[in-house]
């Protein structure tokens, strides 16, 4: 087939090298295979890369066409330890293909990737253990086993995403590994990154689809991850989700199923459904409380909504599939829509999906009646999408669009397709069954198409005609002589012999007629094909027994010519017939009943979809397009009658990793009722999820949910009520149960909370500790100390609060500030101590009992020293249970902190602005930047009313105004603090700023370095999270050291003046470290800068917001360069 | 079929192991076959052990079988394996499936094997496959591990491995440096896998097309049966660094339903409709969206026609005469009629006011190449038809495709508001621009 295309050899080859340029495929046909081989081998063998490369490309273009090389494997070996990174990966491919075939000599490759897989570089792991794990060498199966039990907990998750698609890799090469390899699939399921998830529950389809019970803890982490997870794991996921949901939740339309079905059923009496009655009646009448939706089936329904958006039609699909099979009946509605822009993809996407839709619109017709005209068919359709379309137009067909859908036939039977026009004949044959009212309509026009030139398209009339009249043959004998007629015309043995049965059946219809046809049918008898024989066989049987004075000859000619007919069918149909009908001697009992036989009441025929009741396959899978069991194809299960316990899925997760974590995103909760810890805690932040902070994936679905379910009730208790009401609004069915014991729960939480909040404040007032350990525990039990505060009197935060979630969606912001509540606390530590303060609390220390963590020296050193401690006032703040909101400290300026101009006197008319960043905490609002307004009035006059409006700012951002200034003196100046939440943007905020008389438009752009608050991390820590924000998180520069740049000292003033970062202790001296946590969402923001000799130095940046990491690195370059 | 081509001894046992495991454990993609127009086999990959190209007879019989090219079924069950196939660009892409997989899944990879071919080598042709048969190679083997996906995205294809060019080929026949990138593709570890990292331009642009089409059905009366917009944003963005992009719209309302690039975020259109996202480098599909039914469609352009055929005369009559509608005071260019005329009509002899028309005897395809109309000198096409002597009258009536363009404009009055790019701290170039073409447009006649 293909050996004639001899390509690309000489494109490989292309005279680069004389010697060898001699190209033997495109001479072929006088070299032989075995000298060509020869002459790649000794490139191979050549010490020029280049050569390599050649022969290499040569030999992969020989593969693709099909070509065996496999007698270069030897040569071809050798060279998998060759550095050209282009040559080795031509060798992996080879080696692929090959290994399996020449085992013995691919052993020799295994040591290369065995040192692979000890490379620092995680690539080079990962493709080390891909290769390895690609040859299909049985004896290196224990080898694969320990890699990948190795790459399983494996630093990098893309070594473990390898490792996860090693397991169905080395099952199908050594099944009797299973069990080891389950343990292996249970541990990656666990793990807690996107870039796995997909690769691991493929890996468990692949090996244990069956062992649903390793799905239970990692089932919401699932729900929550889905949406980050690349496309092709989405629809694994989807797929495997969707089968663990059918045996764990309960079948949400039980009841509906009951109600509907009766009332339905008059319409559409159809067996199955009476079945389906039967089944679901036991089950409904056992329990008649109302059916409560499990908040983990909410949860799964809802995180996969936003994917009807996905750009992969296969995701798309998964989706749609899912919601069929699991939503409740009001909800799949949604998907239509979706399963509707497919249709305008590629054709064999759209033959896809209208199969899978032709299913589901016997079920739910009202789900697609919308989107009718979608399926209207265009000429330049190809047939099978156009037979497609029909199916579902017809499907879709009732009383109040059956005209317009007629009408459309209508010009369908014009078409030059003829498969497609008898197909559309076939349809208003079914349209016509289905809906009483057109039938006659529908069989008018089709007797009107037996006048059709086509002799195809009358072919197909008579037989759909023929199904027709038997429902009501009575009114129609007209028709029937009609069709008598044209048996002499039509020559299509199908129409013949639905006529001739026609006739046969009722004769009596058309006494004269019918002796008459059966006259001519014998005359050609011979010359039939062999149904339209039965049929005239059939036809003269009935006459005779109706009307044997006519044509008992002719029936005795036909049996006689049937009689010796070739076909032995035929034959024997007629020995049959004769015995039955014609009485003689020996004729036996049954000739009595020959007219109970023959002339017995037929029922009609029923005209039904061929899609009906295909979908106890799950749609979407190829099981379900081909209507048959594929190989591999795992049952959808029934609903389970009762639920199993949904406590399988919770989660109890405190390990170390979790607690550090806990710093940013959510108080652990975990020990809580079961449903309360739906939230699993994230260690990767997901992309989708960056504007919204910590709080992520869950509420990555969509608006009308209930997700209160899942980020709230975990976080929801700080919350003082306000937020979790709201977001309860759709959904009270279902949580009824449930929100009356969150209240409560809350209840005995708020009560514990009081007692604890006293002391806490005293604790956290007093104490300096930056121990990482003692931080967490104060920032979470401050969250609460805050929350029982705000709960009693700071009106305007939870008002503020209620203004956001008016502006952004509901649960989005809810739990937006959910976030930024829980984080207040750990915001509001203590950038820097004031010395004297520290001297104060250092011998308070040891009353505390806590870690002996001394804050690092230099910090100390080089921080503006004259700051309140302003995290104490607001501690306190915290604590006092008046309406008072403690005014924002102000500062004066010092001579570290750098001014900047917001409005110069000239052009302010004398008023002149200036503002810095006066990196403390803004106690009102933790995650705003305190921004330090300095007016000064250089006027004669008074300046009145000085305050900002009309804030014109990025979305997200916000401001917190300063309090209007009433009057400044002239000559005077006044400093006001004011917070701005930048979003960890450096986007600037623009407002006006306003006196009495004027108006002037200004900005205030932060620096990069000031958008971020000093995070106190101990040494550990600090590895730990810097190990967590590898890759693209981290951002290496070198640079020199500029000339002032001596000592430790300085590089750590230059860096902490560039950014409001606290020092890390650290062994090294030659290292400085530095961490901070960005003030709007709280991401770590880790600094490392390493000297080495000679004034050469390497900085690092870790920080999971990477414009943050960039651009926070150009600005310590300069710094540090200077 | 046999599975492996050399029976080496020491294999045969392993060989046939695993052949008795595939069939109960193998999933998703198996092999790939591509299949020119004549037939041919000319390029093969298989990601798991070998199966012989035999297996692709049963393709080759239901194509046999099928009428035209497009019509055979996407997915062909055979004895031991399930060939899903697609057809882009006159080449059969055959996959080899062993057991249950979504089908989607396989054709929507495939498309996407398509896409990059056809991003790499700017046409995906026959040729253009052979004449990369080692990139194609080095792309397939990157985008399925084991059957299943596992680097899809252009923006990390690209840099593990390097698209031809012709300079490039140029230096590497010389040089004998490599198509393969050098640097590890970090872009897979990223949060942001689209972007490829170290972007960097001169010029920093961003372009984006907001291209609408019409799909419509228009009855015999010039009435419109359905009628639907189908809109794409398509972008080219070049930009250098990590630049993060928010496009809003005027009437954002007007997008019914939309699918988007994995790199927008979507609760931030949930919320505002606003599209935020951290765009891919080069060109990608940003939004693809329907614009909802409610709102009613404005039809550019118009037919009248008069195609008739009196019995018993061996002649037809042929009458076409074009004209804008609903334009906005925008020309329709580009227009193209073509017409599938009956099987019994022999030739045509047609006179066009403007343009060239074509007549395919053999075929029967009519397509009238009309150019611009101008609104005050309406094209038409006017003439006869021969029919076969003595054959009665067609009795199907031939449908009008049409195809035009209009630019810088959407016909669904969707209007892009700004354009901001936050992240970055040099202005980018950005240009906006808007079409509307005809998609599947059809007249009744």
């Amino acid at each position: 087939m293909s050996a004639s295309s001899a390509f690309s050899d000489e494109k490989g080859g292309s005279a680069s090298e004389p010697e060898y340029g001699h190209d033997p495929a495109s001479g072929g046909i006088f070299s032989s295979d075995y000298k060509r081989h020869d002459d790649l081998k000794e490139m191979l063998d050549s010490n020029k890369d280049s050569l390599k490369l050649e022969a290499m490309k040569r030999i992969v273009a020989m593969i693709a066409r099909g070509k065996n090389a496999s007698d270069l494997f030897p040569a071809v070996v050798k060279n998998v330890a060759c550095k050209n990174i282009e040559v080795k990966k031509l060798v992996y491919v080879y080696l692929v293909r090959y290994a399996e075939e020449q085992q013995d000599l691919a052993l020799l490759s295994i040591s290369t990737f065995q040192r692979g897989l000890k490379d620092p570089n995680q690539l080079i792991r990962a493709s080390a253990l891909r290769v390895l794990s690609s040859i299909r060498v049985t004896i290196i199966v224990p080898i694969m086993m320990l890699a990948i039990k190795e790459a399983a907990s494996d630093m990098s998750p893309y070594v473990r995403k390898t490792a996860a698609h090693a397991i169905p890799k080395l099952h199908s090469l050594d099944p009797e590994q299973k069990d080891q390899l389950i343990e292996v699939i249970e541990k990656l399921l666990a793990d807690k990154t996107t870039l796995v998830a997909g690769s691991v529950v493929m890996a468990f389809e692949e090996v244990c689809p069956d062992r649903i019970d390793l799905i239970h803890k990692n089932y919401r982490k699932l729900c929550n991850l889905l949406i980050d997870v690349e496309e092709w794991g989405q629809v694994v996921i989807i797929n495997m989700l969707t089968r663990y949901a059918r045996t764990q939740f309960l079948n949400p339309n039980i009841n509906e199923s009951l109600l509907e079905e009766n009332s339905e059923k008059a319409f559409y009496a159809s067996d199955d459904e009476e079945e389906e009655d039967k089944k679901a009646e036991p089950a409904t009448l056992a329990k008649r409380k109302p059916y409560v939706m499990d908040p983990d089936h909410r949860l799964l329904l809802r995180n996969t909504k936003p994917l009807l958006q996905s750009r992969n039609a296969a995701v798309v699909m998964a989706v749609a599939q899912l919601y069929f099979h699991l939503a409740p009946k009001a909800e799949v509605g949604i998907i239509a829509k979706a399963l509707v822009r497919l249709m305008r993809s590629h054709s064999e996407v759209q033959y896809v999906v209208l199969q899978n839709v032709a299913t589901m619109s016997i079920k739910r017709r009202g789900m697609f009646e919308p989107y009718l005209k979608s399926f209207y068919i265009r000429s330049t359709d190809p047939t099978q999408i156009k037979v497609l379309k029909l199916e579902v137009l017809t499907n879709l067909a009732n009383e109040t669009n059956i005209s317009t859908i007629l009408r459309e036939f209508q010009t369908y039977i014009k078409s030059m397709d003829k498969d497609f026009v008898a197909a559309s004949i076939q349809a208003i044959g079914r349209c016509a069954t289905n809906i009483g009212e057109v039938r006659d309509t529908c069989l008018n026009g089709l007797v009107q198409l037996l006048s059709n030139r086509d002799e195809l398209v009358v072919a197909e009339s008579v037989v759909v005609i023929k199904k027709l009249l038997q429902m009501q043959p009575e009114q129609h004998s007209d028709i029937i002589k009609h069709m008598a007629k044209l048996i002499d015309n039509i020559q299509v043995p199908m129409a013949r012999a639905s006529i001739l049965w026609l006739i046969g059946e009722y004769c009596e219809h058309v006494p004269k007629i019918a002796p008459d046809v059966l006259r001519k049918m014998a005359k050609s008898f011979t010359n039939e094909e062999d149904i339209v024989k039965l049929q005239i066989i059939n036809l003269a049987a009935k006459l005779y027994l109706t009307n044997s004075k006519q044509s008992k000859l002719l029936t005795q000619y036909v049996l006689n010519l049937a009689k010796y007919d070739q076909n032995y069918d035929i034959r024997d149909r007629a020995r049959f017939i004769r015995q039955l009908i014609v009485p003689t001697d020996k004729s036996g009992a049954l000739s009595k009943y020959a007219k109970k036989l023959f002339l017995a009441l037929k029922p009609a025929p029923v005209l039904e979809s061929p899609f009906k009741d295909r979908d106890h396959f799950q749609l979407g899978s190829l099981s379900h397009l081909l209507n048959a069991k594929a190989a591999g194809y795992q049952e959808l299960p029934n609903w389970p009658e009762s639920a199993p316990d949904p406590s399988v899925r919770n989660v109890e997760v405190i390990t170390l990793l979790e607690r550090v974590t806990t710093l940013t995103s959510i108080p652990d909760w975990s020990k809580c009722s079961s449903r309360k810890d739906r939230k699993e805690k994230k260690v990767e932040k997901p992309f989708y999820s960056d504007s919204e902070g910590e709080s992520g994936p869950t509420e990555s679905a969509d608006s009308e949910s209930d997700s209160g379910s899942g980020s709230a009730s975990a976080s929801g208790s700080d919350e003082s009520g306000s937020g979790s009401e709201s977001e309860e609004s759709g959904e009270e069915t279902e949580s009824d149960e449930e929100e009356e014991d969150e209240e409560e729960e809350k209840k005995k939480r708020k009560k514990l909370d009081k007692t604890k909040a006293k002391k806490q404040a005293e604790e956290s007032a007093e104490s300096e500790q930056s121990s990482s350990a003692e931080d967490r525990k104060r920032g979470r039990k401050a969250v609460k100390n805050q929350k029982s505060a705000s709960e009693s009197e700071s009106e305007s935060e939870s008002s503020e609060s209620e203004e956001e979630s008016e502006e952004e969606s509901e649960e989005e912001s809810e739990s937006d500030t959910n976030v930024r509540k829980k984080r207040t606390p750990v915001l509001k530590q203590p950038p820097k101590q004031s010395k004297k303060e520290s001297k104060k609390e250092t011998q308070e220390m040891s009353l505390l009992d806590l870690d002996d963590y001394e804050p690092a020296p230099a910090s100390a050193s080089v921080t503006p020293v004259n700051f309140l401690s302003s995290s104490l006032v607001s501690d306190l703040e915290g604590l006092s249970l008046t309406d008072t909101i403690l005014a924002p400290t102000t500062l004066a300026p010092s001579g570290s902190i750098k001014m900047y101009e917001l409005l110069h006197r000239i052009k302010g008319e004398g008023l002149a602005v200036e503002y810095c960043f006066s990196r403390q905490p803004f106690s009102p609002e933790p995650n705003m930047v305190a921004v330090q307004i300095q007016f000064t009035n250089n006027t004669n006059s008074e300046t009145k009313n000085l305050h900002i409006e009309d804030p014109r700012l990025q979305s997200g951002m916000r401001i917190r105004e300063f309090a209007e200034i009433d009057v400044l003196a002239a000559g005077e100046s006044v400093t006001v603090v004011m917070g701005i939440d930048f979003c960890d943007s450096t986007q600037a905020a623009n407002f006006q700023l306003c006196t009495h008389t004027r108006k002037f438009f200004v900005s205030i752009q932060p620096p990069v370095g000031e958008l971020m608050t000093p995070a106190f991390l101990t040494e550990n820590d600090f590895k730990k999270e810097q190990g967590k924000l590898m890759g693209m998180n981290e951002i290496l520069e070198k640079l020199t050291l500029g000339e002032k740049c001596v000592n430790e000292h300085v590089i750590v003033e230059r860096v902490t003046a560039t950014a409001n970062l606290s020092r890390v202790p650290c062994g090294s001296d030659k290292e400085c470290r530095f961490a901070g946590k960005t003030v709007s969402s709280g991401c770590l923001v880790l600094v490392t800068v390493t000297t080495k000799e000679g004034g050469g130095a390497q900085l690092t940046v870790n920080c999971e917001k990477m414009l943050i990491g960039t651009m926070l690195v150009k600005d310590i370059l300069q710094a540090l360069s200077q | 079929m046999p599975n492996h081509p050399v029976p080496v001894p020491s294999s045969v046992l392993a060989a046939l192991k695993n052949k008795t495991i595939h069939l109960s454990a193998a999933k998703m993609i198996h092999s790939l076959f591509l299949v020119n127009a004549s037939g041919d086999i000319f390029l093969e990959k298989h990601w798991k052990s070998v199966v012989s190209r035999s297996v692709c007879d049963y393709f080759f019989e239901a194509l046999e079988r099928a009428t035209e090219p497009e019509n055979v079924p996407p997915v062909i069950p055979t004895p031991h394996h399930y060939l899903i196939n697609v057809l882009r660009h006159r080449i059969y892409f055959v996959a080899v499936i062993q057991s249950e997989v979504p089908p989607l899944f396989v054709i929507e990879f495939l498309h996407r094997v398509v896409d990059t071919f056809q991003d790499y080598f700017g046409v995906c042709t026959e040729a253009a496959i052979k004449d990369n048969v080692v990139v194609v190679y080095e792309l397939l083997e990157e985008m399925l591990d084991n059957g299943f996906p596992l680097a899809t995205e252009s923006n990390i294809l690209k840099e593990l491995i390097k698209p031809p060019t012709i300079l490039r080929t140029v230096v590497n026949t010389i040089t004998g440096s490599t198509n393969v990138g050098e640097q590890l593709p970090t872009g897979q570890l990223s949060v942001v896998p689209w972007r490829r990292t170290g972007v960097k331009y001169t010029n920093n642009e961003a372009y984006f097309d907001v291209i609408e089409e019409i799909d419509a059905i228009i009855d015999k009366s010039g009435s419109t049966i359905t009628a639907e917009i189908q809109g794409v944003i398509d972008a080219c963005v070049k930009l250098t660094g990590m630049p993060d992009l928010t496009l809003s719209f005027m009437n954002p309302r007007l997008l019914d339903d939309v699918s988007f690039h994995p790199c927008v975020r979507f609760k931030r259109w949930e919320a505002e409709r606003i599209l935020s996202f951290i765009p891919p480098d080069g060109n990608f599909r940003l939004l693809s969206y329907h614009v909802s039914s409610q709102n009613l469609v404005a039809i550019p352009v118009y037919v009248k026609h008069n195609i008739s055929f009196r019995e018993g005369s061996s002649q037809g009559r042929f009458e076409l005469t074009l004209g804008p509608k609903q334009t906005m005071g925008k020309a329709v260019e580009s227009v193209l009629v073509s017409s599938q005329l009956p099987r019994g009509v022999l030739n045509a002899n047609l006179n066009p006011s403007q343009g060239t028309y074509t007549f395919d005897p053999v075929t029967k395809l009519l397509s009238w190449d009309v150019g611009k109309i101008n609104p005050q000198k309406l094209p038409s096409l006017k003439g006869s038809m021969s029919l076969q002597a003595g054959a009665s009258k067609p009795d199907e009536n031939p449908t009008i495709n049409i195809q035009f363009k209009i630019q810088q404009l959407a016909i669904s009055g969707l209007k892009v508001n700004r354009l901001d790019m936050y992240g970055e701290k040099y202005k980018p170039f950005k240009g906006i621009k808007y079409m509307t073409k005809a998609g599947k447009f059809q007249v009744r006649t």
